[in-house]
């Protein structure tokens, strides 16, 4: 068998799928916080949560409901985003006259609280997740093996992002946020309904969460602090794409998730923090983000 | 062109399409208008002159309710606005242009004229639009803020006719323009008059005020001192030159 720079090209494109699956989390958690910071300028520290809140509601459904896994791609977004409309009308709201900080706090609390909350019933060793029957299994692509339900996470993971980017840039609906985005005051007094237009794109941003930790469900242990283990890295990866923006948050998580994959290739040591050296840097060198406007 | 709005022309016996009433407005602790009183009846195209700071801006954003901690009284075609929220005031028919354009730099101009939903039916069609500003046709898929300023004037006040609002609140459409862009902007108001559109239009230049306005409201010190119709502008001029500090 062939070697690229002495590596087995198996150990190689296997990392590289799992820098792949994980790009594609980080993707679709940035980009949720992506579109709540640009909107509602809060920085949404319960975003792990509500990732893992997504992957309980699939385990919950599955086990007190016998509700597959399919149904639960819908309704476990739906469930988890309802919550955090909820949150937003009655907590998040409040703080928008306020400094950056307090909404940070007050999502940070709330992490706590529902992690907590989930830990205290369900412990931390991790509940198991059956992969849908329609995708277990893979296939052999001669150079490496394709678990199925690895490729359908990348794909379905990829059209999300990339309808989330279509609406927001292409429609009418995502002018109304852009432009809510840059002025809202102005957005209210044209006779748009603003704060419904928020406690929306809040609904959205978390039921994108939700969706990412169902996804998640069947390659991780579904477990209260999987959200606290990926929030860190999402959050570089929404400083190193510029905060709030979509198209940043999209191409950073895929590309960080390779970058993380080969780093495990060729230097290992260096893999859990390697997204953070990117951040520095980029911070440095370009502090609004590689895809951040400045003010 | 809406039926009504054409059908209505200034009159002085006709019941105010607005009527603001002893509006005063804060920021935050700051007391800004101390009762301000006006009407502005239906096809009217009225000002409100006076010097920096002398509350024209605050009167407007308190009348489309971006200022929300504001009392008294502003009545538009018969509903009491004092308490609603800028979306609903909008949504009564109410056009707002701010002083600093309100351009969206994260939008094309095709964007930025298609945002403001329509309000009421009688909006100007995109055609009409064009046809009153041209230049804008030819630069829709552009970023709405990489137009010349008097573009950006234009479409600014573009979007707001497409909506079918009969009141328009025109936020110093001069400031910072070219004479040429200054004269096409008083046809178009002159345009709009003419179409039965009822607008206050808050100036610095009493000069282009004259050109297109029934009236002339003169604040000062967040009040409403003085009232000069534009027929006797001539007359008065000695007066607004005073008011005005020119």
């Amino acid at each position: 068998m062939f070697e690229l720079l002495g590596i087995p090209p198996q150990a190689l494109f296997g990392q590289l799928l799992l820098g792949l699956i994980n790009g594609s989390f980080y993707a679709m958690l940035s980009l949720g916080l992506a579109v709540i910071f640009g909107l509602l300028n809060i920085i949404n520290f319960t975003h792990g949560a509500q990732y893992m809140m997504g992957a309980f509601a699939a385990w919950m459904l599955l086990n007190y409901a016998g509700i597959g896994y399919w149904w639960a791609l819908l309704l476990a977004p739906v469930a988890v985003g309802a919550i955090g409309v909820a949150m937003e009308r009655l907590l998040i709201s409040r703080l928008y006259d306020l400094d950056h900080l307090y909404g940070l706090l007050l999502t940070f609390g709330l992490a706590l609280i529902f992690q907590g909350l989930l830990q205290n019933q369900y412990g931390v060793s991790g509940l198991p997740y059956d992969i849908p029957e329609a995708l277990s299994g893979g296939r052999n692509l001669g150079f490496m093996f394709l678990p199925n339900y690895r490729a359908w996470v990348v794909v379905a993971s990829l059209a999300v992002c990339i309808a989330t980017w279509f609406v927001i840039e292409k429609t009418r609906l995502g002018a109304y946020l852009r432009a809510a985005t840059e002025n809202p005051t102005l957005v209210q007094a044209f006779g748009i309904n603003v704060p419904r237009l928020v406690m929306l794109t809040y609904g959205f941003g978390v039921g994108l969460a939700a969706l990412a930790g169902v996804l998640a469900a069947p390659i991780y242990s579904v477990n209260p602090i999987m959200g606290a283990d990926i929030i860190i890295v999402v959050f570089a990866v929404v400083v190193i794409g510029g905060m709030g923006s979509i198209l940043g948050s999209i191409v950073t998580g895929f590309a960080l998730g390779l970058i993380e994959g080969l780093t495990k290739v060729f230097y290992p040591e260096a893999a859990a923090t390697v997204i953070f050296v990117i951040m520095v840097i980029v911070l440095l060198v370009k502090p609004a983000g590689l895809f951040g406007r400045t003010a | 062109m809406g039926e009504t709005a054409r059908a209505l022309a200034p009159g002085a016996d006709a019941a105010p399409l607005l009527a603001v009433r002893e509006l005063e407005t804060w920021y935050g602790e700051s007391h800004v208008l101390h009762g301000v009183s006006f009407d502005v009846r239906p096809g009217e195209v009225v000002t409100l002159l006076g010097r920096n700071g002398a509350g024209k801006t605050t009167t407007l954003k308190s009348i489309i309710g971006i200022l929300k901690k504001r009392t008294g009284s502003v009545v538009y075609d018969g509903v009491e606005t004092i308490a609603l929220p800028s979306r609903t005031i909008a949504r009564l028919g109410v056009g707002y242009c701010p002083e600093e354009r309100g351009i969206f730099a994260s939008l094309s101009v095709a964007e930025n004229l298609m945002l403001p939903p329509q309000v009421r039916p009688g909006g100007l069609t995109q055609d009409q639009i064009f046809e009153l500003f041209p230049n804008l046709k030819e630069r829709l898929a552009s970023q709405g803020t990489k137009l010349s300023g008097g573009e950006q004037q234009m479409l600014a006040i573009a979007r707001i006719l497409r909506t079918g609002a009969r009141l328009l609140l025109l936020d110093e459409p001069t400031e910072g323009l070219a004479p040429v862009i200054v004269e096409q902007i008083g046809r178009t108001i002159a345009r709009l008059k003419r179409e039965g559109f009822t607008i206050v239009l808050v100036e610095q230049n009493f000069r282009f005020a004259a050109t297109v306005a029934d009236r002339h409201y003169i604040v000062e010190q967040g009040r409403v001192i003085d009232m000069i119709p534009n027929a006797e502008i001539e007359k008065n001029l000695d007066r607004l030159h005073t008011y005005l500090g020119v």
